[in-house]
């Protein structure tokens, strides 16, 4: 009398969460394979490492409806233009600096680590900088020393964490890099530092 | 015998009970230091200059999110351990290495924290990454450990393989291997240097995600099934069924659920779709489970011999769908978390949801274990003082949550409009939102409720130092049969 119906049995849903579960890693593994080129260096949406010689912006694009990067004339990070290879090392250099100083406990990279101190996804773009003639040696000094800047009206600030010179150009390189990459508009209504008028 | 003193007793236990115990003690440990450095960070949004240079955010930080982890994985080995011969009705094949590994991991686990409090960080080259500290959040256990987790976890999963094995595979055994399986796989993929971001947090999430919005859902989806036959004598084929349905669920929503962190790391735009799509889908099991334990307290009126227990794995189902269901499901859409994406909403959704799912239900196994530890005691009606430590433990520690998790979450709003919506995230946009009156009260909320939370977990401690120790009734095998046909 008691008859089971198909929808509530053991096997039935044994055999569904196999499919499922397989199913799912599939696509989840085929999605990779496509993303994966999409996100290399080099590729459409993430810039060679050698961008760093080149300016970069945070424009409106009217026709994806947000901000995105606009890698424009050639601009060299310290004054000094840089081979493929040689901007690798030193954007690497640069992010091993953030892993190893542990900057994601308090920052956001692409939006993602701690929420004690800004985002830094646009920081080479943050008009906190002034003007784009100062804005190099401003980020140095203050990456070498934050301890004793106050920027804000909470008291809260960076500590020194023992960053060598070569350290903090590695990591403003890395920054310059990071800011060209392409992330579908995210941080939203971000305001540049102003950089056409100077040139 | 009155005064029979319970003192805990190893012979009531077996073998993988034993170990289970161990595991238990550590993760109780490490709760203890994740919360008293998550109110040391917490106190340091409030007053900056505490520790400053000495214990800084960042390192605090990574103690309270590591500690975390660790804990939870601790409990998840000790629960697994804990019903591994029971469940399979086989003694445990190579406990003797199962004790070393627990010792050799524990030893690893006490020097990484020594290193990150004591050394912190280094120059920025490979020996930092492999010594010191990966600097990758909540894995950012340096390169040595990584590898040794790995041997660890393979040894550990090797105990409950090959007991499944030789002894009964039955179905939550079938499922917990093969989820067992995926965890330590995944692992692998947070194990390398690359100085691509996007490429780097691509494959960190699949660790991040994959783990707690996946495996480590369905790991917590078995020892419920396991917990609920225990405690309410529910029926395997019901509970396995439960878990299949849960497992499809979970899987069918979680996996390419993972796609909501691909919005803004410069992966391609169709991430929007599927990510936002299965990422909305993800509180379906949770809705399940909620149905599933609901219905079968109801079904037996609440009727058990662990009330600590019981009530700790009602505020599971509960705490797993309203802070990992809710509060993920709030910003999960692109079209919101545009805004929240990296904000206290997340802090809030983060908190509410890994002590919903995770931290719950791991302290309803160690109410079953001292229960069983003590002597099969009885541990439901009339306690000694009416029970009020468990109960007061489990107000405090629920009340000081949702108190953190709405407090972050009002921050959380203020830095969506003002530094997200206004401000544009730039620096001088960030710190006027963090200057908000508004965000700062949450702070302020956050700090008293985590001292809510802290004295709730003094007292969880507390209890389960004493709770069945003069306790003479038993609760009786046969006994749940016979609250099941009442």
């Amino acid at each position: 009398m008691n008859i089971q119906p198909w929808w509530s049995s053991e096997i039935f849903w044994k055999k569904t969460a196999v499919w499922v579960t397989g199913l799912s890693s599939i696509a989840l593994i085929l999605l990779t394979m496509d993303t994966i080129p999409k996100i290399s260096a080099g590729s459409k949406r993430v810039p060679n490492y050698s961008v760093i010689n080149h300016r970069i912006d945070y424009t409106f694009d009217e026709s994806r409806n947000f901000q995105v990067p606009v890698i424009g004339k050639i601009e060299p990070l310290f004054g000094k233009e840089l081979s493929e290879s040689d901007a690798e090392a030193l954007v690497s250099h640069g992010k091993m600096t953030i892993q190893a100083k542990n900057c994601m406990n308090c920052h956001t990279f692409l939006g993602n680590g701690a929420y004690y101190a800004p985002d830094l996804t646009k920081a080479w773009l943050d008009p906190y900088w002034g003007g784009i003639d100062v804005r190099e040696q401003l980020m140095i000094d203050f990456i070498l020393d934050p301890s004793n800047k106050t920027h804000n009206g909470l008291g809260r600030r960076m500590p020194k964490l023992g960053i060598t010179v070569e350290e903090a150009k590695s990591i403003v390189a890395f920054l310059k890099w990071m800011s060209a990459i392409d992330t579908n508009g995210f941080p939203y209504n971000f305001k540049p530092i102003q950089q056409e008028s100077k040139s | 015998m009155m005064s029979m003193k319970n003192v805990s007793d190893n012979s009531l236990l077996n073998g993988g009970q034993k170990l289970a115990v161990k595991y238990f003690i550590v993760a109780i440990v490490l709760f203890g230091a994740q919360i008293l450095f998550g109110l040391l960070a917490g106190l340091q949004y409030l007053y900056p200059n505490i520790f400053f240079g000495v214990l800084d955010f960042n390192v605090n930080r990574m103690v309270h999110t590591n500690a975390m982890v660790v804990w939870m994985l601790y409990g998840f080995l000790g629960s697994v351990y804990w019903m591994l011969e029971e469940e399979s009705e086989h003694p445990i094949i190579g406990l003797r290495l199962g004790n070393l590994v627990f010792w050799i991991l524990t030893i690893a686990v006490t020097i990484v924290v020594l290193v990150y409090l004591f050394i912190q960080s280094g120059p920025g080259d490979e020996s930092t990454l492999w010594l010191i500290n990966e600097g990758r959040e909540y894995i950012e256990a340096p390169r040595w450990a990584d590898i040794g987790i790995v041997l660890s976890l393979l040894a550990f999963f090797y105990n409950v393989a090959a007991t499944f094995s030789k002894g009964k595979y039955t179905g939550i055994g079938g499922v917990l291997v093969l989820d067992l399986l995926a965890l330590f796989g995944l692992y692998l993929a947070g194990m390398f240097y690359t100085p691509n971001i996007s490429v780097d947090q691509y494959w960190w999430w699949w660790v991040i995600h994959l783990w707690v919005e996946a495996t480590w859902e369905v790991l917590v989806a078995c020892i419920m099934a396991y917990g609920l036959m225990k405690v309410l004598g529910v029926s395997r084929r019901i509970v396995e069924t439960w878990l299949y349905i849960e497992v499809a669920l979970m899987f069918g929503s979680g996996i390419l659920g993972l796609g909501h962190h691909y919005f803004w790391i410069g992966t391609p735009e169709y991430w929007f779709t599927i990510g936002g799509l299965f990422s909305a889908l993800e509180p379906v099991p949770l809705v399940a489970m909620v149905v599933h334990t609901v219905f079968d307290a109801g079904a037996r009126h609440i009727r058990n011999t662990n009330h600590p227990t019981m009530a700790w794995l009602i505020a599971h189902a509960f705490g797993n769908f309203f802070g990992a269901g809710v509060w993920g499901f709030m910003h999960t859409l692109p079209q919101i978390n545009l805004y929240t994406h990296g904000t206290q909403w997340t802090a809030s959704h983060g908190h509410l949801a890994f002590f919903g799912a995770y931290a719950t239900i791991i302290i309803a196994l160690f109410y079953l274990a001292i229960q069983k530890w003590r002597g099969d005691v009885w541990m439901a009606e009339d306690l000694p003082g009416n029970g009020w430590k468990w109960k007061w433990s489990f107000c405090l520690l629920n009340i000081g949550m949702v108190g953190m998790t709405v407090s972050l979450l009002i921050s959380g709003y203020v830095q969506s409009q003002v530094e997200r919506a206004i401000g544009g995230s730039t620096w001088a946009g960030y710190f006027s939102a963090q200057a908000h009156p508004w965000f700062i009260q949450g702070m302020v909320w956050r700090e008293v409720f985590g001292v809510v939370f802290f004295f709730g977990f003094v007292i969880l401690v507390w209890d389960l130092l004493t709770i069945g120790k003069t306790e003479t009734r038993k609760a009786e095998p046969n006994l749940i049969g016979i609250l099941r046909d009442a």
